[in-house]
């Protein structure tokens, strides 16, 4: 009697995980999986396009991210293109006085996707998250009257 | 105890319940299962990390960074490289001294029976054979190939045995939540930092900041070069004339050398 | 021998809601003040950048020595037959892997990235003694696990020699490594010796034997079982044998650094002038943790006598308070001294060189502290409840019937 209980128990928690898992595999094409929640307002970034398109950052970039860490880290390897102060001053999101916002405020670039995600960011415990003034570009500089920038990345 | 009782099959008397028996190996089964989704998906979902084209060239242990500091020349009352090196690096005090990290300081010191005295910086001495990356247990203090010792913020989980075993007292541990970094010279709470050499300006063909401000405004006390490039300066300094390694008695060979001390 | 029973703590009294209940209370405590520390950084906490290991690693070295300490009881039994030691052996299991937990969890909460325990666990540089801790920390559960096992389960008694053998093996080498950690470091003068490792076994021995003795005294009383003074006595003169040892260990420690005189600096730090340190060496580890213990223990007292139990439990906590004593000039006393960059300069500078390093504990380190041994407490309180590690009766009559005993205790 016990035994086909617990045999029971056991196939519901293995067809509910499976069709988890189901759901999950299959659904992963798909952009609208979760009706209900808004799609979180990407900021575009500077230039014409990233080191990389977009659909690949959107899901490797944490790789690129601690790749490249340790070999500029560990060897010394400072390469323009994957170094993060380049993507924070590209990626860059200024506020009303057109300063660079940091990560505080939630319409900085990492923190628009990670926050729908809900993923926590431990990088700028340790990195800055806004260019220095010295990078910034002209127009960006503190006390300029250039307009905010915040444009929703609306195609996919 | 006779032999037989092992033989027979235990019951309900002996405080054995078959029924909780099966019920942990049922649990036990079903959270296997439910971790095996989890396990899967992460495999499906993580794809190969994109090959880091390397635009500039290693670190190569060809070369050795060091310093010459000639006491002669470093003043009693100057302390413009631990201005500078607050200043580059972004090191801001919070008012409080035992706590307040710093990466070079200025070391004065007297001999009590001669009365002869002598203002020296210190820093991270940038051990041949540091005893800070042999005894951090994830790794996280090493040394570069070109002999520059560092912290890995990345790796550190914040122990403090590194700061233990620094004979020179050359790391600090930051006790608080930092904020505006600078860009090149990441620091954050938790983890233990000390004088870098200042690696950004040096993959830059820079000198460190505190070598540039003395040699600016104040003694021209320090050089910096390549210890291992016979037709350097500083090479050709040490090979001329004396020069010595605080605590060199450890056996550490560090690449910070001192004049006339 | 009569064979023994096991039996787990029955009934829920009110007296076992209530120390669960304190138990809980200083484990949330505990990690309130941990999060406080993790949130706000370090700077609320007394330690600096020249005293960088505080209170936390007082109580947790005192408890992860003690665990392997703990542990002695079992070993004595198992590994070297002394029958009367056999039923004390599942409690000894026990006690030592939730004081080990405690003092991990402390250790853990304490560090400056606690969030970052996955990377201590996965990336390892084996150069390091503290990587190779983390193995012998973690591998003392699963041995001590499995060597609990073999005692309980009937069917698998046979290997309880085997795992007992590696089981006290293995807690050689944790304690080894553990006074590794500070013998391993050449730059302090107080840590740079051989004699670290041997003198951190023989202080488990001795602080593992008193825990135990306080532990298993409070888990009979609280049960309401008989516990007869056979074991308490036996145990309080084992107890007394290793205090012996640990002040061995200390002399040798002291006086090889004095002998060289490059050392006497420091070791007139601690043995005379040093202030605190100088009154918790010799009034807290020698006078109150060594001398009056071993007086205690070994005094001609009749041995069914309230004095002689009475003298055992003050003996076992005076021990440990001495312990605590010592940890706390060894961890904190040997970093207050300065480092020696220029021997025989007067040295001065803003990070604090050349001169002694004031340190004061503060409320989330010693709150922190406290829960490790809330925490320890804790699996012992639930183990028991939950499981057969205590003897139904540990009465003179039932350990050992030919006890010389002309009154029995009432």
């Amino acid at each position: 009697m016990k035994l086909r209980r617990t045999s029971i128990g056991m196939l519901a928690i293995m067809l509910v995980c499976l069709s988890s898992l189901a759901n999950v595999v299959y659904a992963q094409d798909s952009v609208n999986m979760d009706a209900g929640v808004p799609l979180p307002a990407i900021p575009m970034g500077q230039g014409d396009s990233c080191v990389k398109d977009t659909d690949f950052m959107r899901r490797n970039h944490m790789d690129l991210l601690k790749h490249q860490r340790d070999e500029t880290l560990l060897k010394g390897l400072r390469g323009e293109q994957y170094s993060l102060k380049e993507c924070i001053s590209c990626h860059a999101v200024y506020g009303p006085d057109a300063t660079p916002l940091t990560v505080a405020s939630p319409e900085h670039f990492c923190r628009s996707c990670h926050d729908y995600a809900a993923v926590s960011i431990d990088c700028f415990q340790c990195h800055a998250s806004r260019p220095e003034s010295g990078d910034l570009p002209a127009g960006h500089q503190p006390g300029s009257t250039f307009p905010t920038t915040a444009t929703v990345n609306g195609s996919q | 105890m006779s032999r037989k009782t092992k033989d027979r099959k235990l019951t309900k008397t002996d405080g054995f319940d078959p029924a909780r028996r099966s019920f942990l190996g049922a649990m036990a089964t079903a959270a296997g299962v439910t971790l095996a989704p989890g396990v899967i998906l992460y495999g499906i979902t993580k794809s190969s990390p994109a090959n880091a084209r390397a635009l500039d060239s290693a670190a190569s242990s060809d070369v050795r960074w060091g310093m010459l500091i000639d006491l002669n020349r470093c003043d009693n009352g100057c302390d413009d490289c631990v201005s500078a090196c607050a200043k580059e690096n972004g090191l801001r005090g919070f008012g409080r001294p035992e706590t307040d990290a710093q990466w070079i300081r200025k070391v004065d010191i007297k001999n009590p029976d001669t009365g002869y005295s002598k203002s020296l910086p210190v820093m991270c001495q940038h051990c041949e054979e540091p005893p800070c990356v042999d005894v951090c247990p994830t790794g996280a203090s090493f040394k570069r190939a070109d002999g520059i010792v560092l912290v890995d913020k990345h790796t550190c989980i914040g122990c403090r045995y590194c700061m233990m075993a620094c004979p020179y007292k050359a790391r600090s541990f930051v006790h608080e939540v930092l904020e505006d970094q600078k860009s090149y010279a990441p620091r954050g709470k938790g983890t233990v930092e000390s004088c870098t050499l200042c690696v950004h300006r040096i993959d830059a063909d820079q000198q460190p900041a505190c070598v540039e401000a003395c040699s600016d405004t104040g003694g021209g006390a320090m050089l910096f070069g390549d210890l291992n490039d016979p037709g350097s300066e500083i090479a050709t300094r040490v090979a001329k004339y004396a020069s010595q390694q605080i605590r060199a008695d450890l056996g550490l060979n560090p690449g910070i050398r001192y004049r006339n001390l | 021998m009569k064979q023994v029973t096991y039996s787990e703590v029955k009934g829920s009294s009110t007296k076992f809601y209530a120390l669960l209940a304190l138990l809980g209370a200083f484990v949330l405590s505990a990690l309130a003040c941990a999060f406080y520390m993790e949130h706000s950084g370090h700077h609320v906490t007394g330690m600096t950048n020249q005293i960088v290991w505080g209170m936390p690693h007082v109580f947790a070295i005192f408890l992860i020595v003690a665990a392997s300490g703990a542990l002695n009881v079992a070993s004595i039994g198992t590994v070297f037959g002394k029958t009367i030691y056999k039923p004390l052996g599942r409690f000894s299991g026990l006690l030592a892997v939730a004081l080990l937990v405690g003092g991990l969890i402390v250790l853990v909460l304490d560090l400056g990235r606690p969030d970052r325990l996955i990377v201590a666990m996965t990336s390892y540089n084996f150069k390091s003694i503290f990587a190779w801790n983390i193995f012998l920390y973690v591998g003392f559960i699963v041995v001590v696990a499995a060597y609990l096992w073999v005692q309980m389960e009937r069917r698998m008694n046979h290997y309880a020699k085997t795992a007992g053998l590696v089981a006290f093996v293995w807690r050689l080498i944790l304690t080894t490594g553990t006074g590794s950690i500070f013998g391993f470091i050449v730059a302090r003068e107080v840590y740079d010796s051989a004699v670290m490792a041997p003198l951190f076994i023989a202080m488990s021995f001795s602080f593992g034997l008193a825990a135990y003795i306080l532990v298993l005294l409070a888990a009979y009383r609280g049960s309401d079982r008989e516990i007869g003074d056979v074991v308490i006595r036996k145990l309080g003169r084992l107890l007394g044998v290793f205090i012996a040892a640990v002040l061995f260990f200390t002399a040798v420690q002291h006086l090889a650094n004095l002998y060289a005189s490059e050392h006497t600096a420091v070791e007139r730090f601690i043995l005379v002038d040093g202030g605190v340190y100088t009154a918790l060496f010799w009034i807290g580890q020698i006078l109150v943790g060594s001398l009056i213990p071993m007086y205690l223990v070994f005094r001609p007292v009749p041995e069914d006598s309230q004095a002689s139990n009475r003298g055992v439990i003050l003996a076992s906590t005076l021990v440990i308070i001495g312990g605590f004593a010592q940890v706390y000039v060894i961890v904190i006393g040997g970093q207050a001294f300065p480092l020696n960059l220029f021997p025989g300069m007067e040295v001065s500078s803003s990070f604090h060189d050349g001169m002694i390093s004031a340190y004061s504990p503060t409320l989330p380190e010693i709150g922190l502290g406290l829960g490790g041994i809330a925490v320890a407490g804790l699996i012992v309180l639930i183990g028991i409840k939950l499981l057969r590690f205590l003897p139904v009766s540990l009465a003179n009559a039932a350990i050992d019937p030919h006890h010389k005993l002309t009154i029995d205790k009432p």
